[in-house]
């Protein structure tokens, strides 16, 4: 699964994007994050608040609990503020 | 002038690009069906702004903006729909973001276009970072937008 971070998610994290195979219990966007917050320092840090968190799941915005399984790319970032 | 209602398939038009938004060109190309609305936003100079960033999610970015746009043209009666949207560095006065839409009459026109840049706020993948005396921050987003986005759903 490929995983892509922006702005301050990507920024504490370190890395833009990143491939990963998370155990099959990890079951949904929310799952993944407390799995990945494990990582490293970053992770723990980028992760910190769930609720500041938005996803998308193959490019499409999704709510925290959606499931994952079968997800291509998974992208993990703050709210949008374009405009 | 005629005015029968307007048929086919609007033309959609959405651009993400570092280059600056020629807004001339943009309505010109808008001018068709007897109204156009158009929003220009600038970047502000808030706080000693002296650099906007803007990140995006190449591919997600033109895919939403485009959702969107479709969605207008099902809402209202549209001739043409156009989203640009700067991405990259840039400057406090420079244009930021442009919508527009073209109808037979103002008030599809004017709504429509509300309509993409309310939207365009809450469900477009942008992220604005600030540079004020050589240090970088995020911008927040604002519930104040989230707002103005729903009263569209």
């Amino acid at each position: 699964m490929q995983l892509l971070y922006f702005a301050w998610v990507r920024e504490r994290i370190g890395v833009s994007e990143e491939q990963v195979s998370p155990p099959p219990e990890i079951a949904t966007v929310a799952d993944l994050i407390g799995w990945l917050s494990g990582r490293s320092d970053g992770h723990a840090a980028a992760f910190a608040e769930p609720t500041r968190l938005r996803a998308a799941v193959d490019q499409a915005f999704v709510p925290l609990d959606t499931r994952i399984a079968g997800a291509r790319e998974v992208a993990i970032f703050p709210p949008v503020t374009g405009g | 002038m005629s005015e029968a209602p307007l048929e086919g398939t609007p033309a959609i038009r959405v651009v993400v690009s570092t280059d600056a938004i020629d807004v001339a060109a943009e309505h010109a190309a808008l001018e068709q069906g007897g109204a156009v609305a158009t929003f220009t936003g600038l970047v502000r100079a808030d706080d000693g702004v002296a650099t906007l960033e803007l990140e995006h999610y190449p591919g997600a970015t033109e895919a939403a903006l485009t959702r969107l746009a479709e969605e207008a043209a099902r809402r209202w009666s549209l001739a043409a729909v156009t989203i640009v949207h700067r991405v990259g560095p840039m400057r406090p006065g420079e244009r930021i973001v442009f919508t527009g839409a073209a109808s037979a009459h103002r008030a599809a026109a004017l709504e429509a276009c509300a309509f993409l840049i309310d939207r365009l706020k809450t469900d477009a993948p942008f992220w604005k970072r600030e540079v004020v005396d050589g240090h970088g921050r995020w911008v927040e987003a604002r519930d104040s937008d989230d707002h103005a986005a729903d009263r569209w759903r």
